[in-house]
């Protein structure tokens, strides 16, 4: 078995340095299932958060040379291993310890978003009819697993920091699920402008490039929503249309 | 377990860890939009060769005064100030100029390249402060949807010109007739490449249905909305391939008309 070498992030709370690690890899392994080894020989309190193994539970999310990715889904072969891999934490969250960072403000954000409000019940036993047809589009936001690599990446909050005043891609895409799903009788288009900040999303694509499950977030979710939000804010003559009608745009 | 949030760090311009050739994007889009605006406002300040036959250069139409027959208003009004430069081009390209500029694609592309905001995907910034499309100026990227409506009007406009440029006059007898040269193909190529990008502009993605949360409810929406989505899937391709067709539908009519380029009649 050949030998790849591992340059891992170790430290605590923000501080810390690249130690390298030197483990034996072969065919079919990914980053997780050498991080894992490494774990088991050389370093039995390397912190790393993993539970799928399959690119399912959004866990293992760091950043593998550089790029945010899942380590249970980046195979060895896709590297260059005469290199040193370098694998460290996620730069937009808190850093806990080694790999670990603490996520907690995404869940916090969610908490900001108005939940699904259903119209009332279509039949009398209390269930609704929906068309596939309308399903559709948000069919593609409901597979995110929350890896925050999105986040992550995001420059508004990886460079700019601005976690108060922008609720960053992953909750981009949660929002137009909910706009865009034909039960849903809210209008969160004022919220998205003001306190969700979708302003500040410039649509450089990098959550879209980054995104496991190969959501197009920018294109599918932001600027559908970016659209919505002139609709209601910005357009003069959907306002126009509106006060004749006596309705606003929407559903 | 309990701990202090640690604050985050803010990485040094270009600081990156990646591995691969992340600038070769934004410096091939830096090349090309640069040169296209080099080209593009020499082009429109030059008032000359923009006509070849009954080709009008895209860069040209439509045509509100001017001296060549394509004109509709007749020649530089009386009105027009002397310390402003005149050229046909000046008036009307500043819509399609404003439709790209305000376009979702262009502007993600050019915030990389021309404003590093960010340089590359996880690369460090170059400033620490940043406003996005929230604030002043570039709120007022939203007004894309206006551009959007006059692209479609000038997409008409465009294709009216091809119409015309399969009408010859013979210079002898005055006699029209009909005709196919190259030039023809390439403006009309043009307009298709046009078309495949003002149609799947996300503007456009979003009036033909996007609004809506339900299709079923009004079939209406339900073919336009698709069309416009699945040209908005290519959208980044249809937008270089009709900057290239447009801009080259100018250099082929100069080039005829200045007698460089010859023009093959194909039928
Ligand atoms: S497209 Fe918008 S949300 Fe996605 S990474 Fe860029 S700025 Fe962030
Ligand atoms: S949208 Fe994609 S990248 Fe973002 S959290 Fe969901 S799965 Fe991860
Ligand atoms: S361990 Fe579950 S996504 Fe990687
Ligand atoms: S989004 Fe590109 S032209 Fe409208």
């Amino acid at each position: 078995m050949a030998n790849a070498t591992f340059q891992i992030w170790r430290g605590e709370q923000g501080t810390g340095s690249f130690i390298e690690y030197a483990t034996p890899v072969s065919e079919g392994m990914v980053v997780l299932d050498a991080i894992h080894d490494i774990q088991a020989a050389q370093a039995n309190d390397l912190a790393v958060r993993w539970n799928c193994k399959a690119g399912k539970c959004g866990s293992c999310s760091a950043e593998i040379n550089g790029q945010p990715r899942l380590m249970c889904m980046t195979r060895l072969n896709e590297l260059d291993l005469a290199k040193p891999v370098t694998v460290e934490p996620m730069r937009s969250f808190p850093h806990h310890r080694d790999l670990v960072t603490d996520v907690s403000w995404n869940f916090r954000v969610k908490k900001k978003i108005r939940k699904f409000t259903p119209r009332r019940p279509d039949a009398p036993d209390g269930t609704w009819r929906m068309q596939q047809e309308d399903v559709d589009r948000v069919q593609e936001f409901r597979k995110c697993i929350e890896c925050f690599l999105c986040q992550d990446v995001c420059h508004v909050l990886r460079d700019h920091h601005l976690h108060e005043e922008f609720i960053g891609p992953r909750y981009l895409v949660h929002a137009a699920a909910l706009e865009m799903h034909p039960l849903d009788t809210l209008d969160r288009r004022e919220e998205l402008r003001k306190a969700h900040g979708i302003g500040y999303c410039n649509i450089t694509k990098c959550c879209t490039m980054v995104c496991p499950e190969h959501i197009t977030i920018t294109d599918n979710a932001i600027i559908p929503l970016k659209e919505r939000v002139m609709d209601h804010a910005f357009d003069p003559i959907v306002k126009l249309v509106g006060l004749i009608k006596g309705t606003t745009p929407g559903p | 377990m309990a701990h202090a949030t640690v604050p985050l760090t803010r990485r040094r311009f270009l600081e990156t860890r990646r591995r691969d050739a992340w600038w070769v994007q934004p410096l091939v889009v830096f090349i090309i939009l640069t040169s296209f605006l080099i080209y593009a406002t020499w082009a429109a300040f030059q008032n000359a060769h923009y006509t070849f036959g009954p080709y009008l250069s895209p860069f040209y139409s439509p045509e509100i005064f001017g001296n060549s027959p394509h004109a509709i208003l007749g020649p530089k009004p009386g009105w027009w100030p002397g310390w402003l430069p005149f050229s046909p081009a000046l008036i009307i390209l500043p819509f399609p100029a404003l439709f790209r500029f305000t376009c979702y694609y262009y502007r993600g592309s050019y915030y990389k390249a021309f404003w590093a905001d960010p340089p590359g995907c996880s690369v460090g910034e170059p400033r620490k402060t940043y406003l996005g499309e929230r604030y002043f100026p570039l709120v007022f990227q939203n007004i894309h949807r206006y551009f959007m409506l006059f692209a479609v009007v000038f997409l008409v406009i465009l294709a009216y010109d091809v119409w015309k440029a399969l009408w010859w006059t013979d210079p002898l007898t005055g006699q029209v007739r009909f005709g196919v040269g190259l030039g023809a193909v390439i403006l009309a190529l043009n307009v298709v490449c046009l078309g495949g990008y003002t149609l799947g502009c996300h503007s456009m993605r979003h009036i033909l249905g996007g609004f809506r949360d339900q299709f079923s409810k009004n079939r209406l929406f339900k073919a336009p909305y698709a069309c416009a989505t699945c040209l908005n899937t290519t959208h980044h391709r249809w937008a270089w391939v009709s900057l290239f067709t447009v801009a080259f539908s100018d250099v082929y009519v100069r080039m005829c008309s200045m007698g460089i380029w010859y023009d093959p009649r194909l039928f």
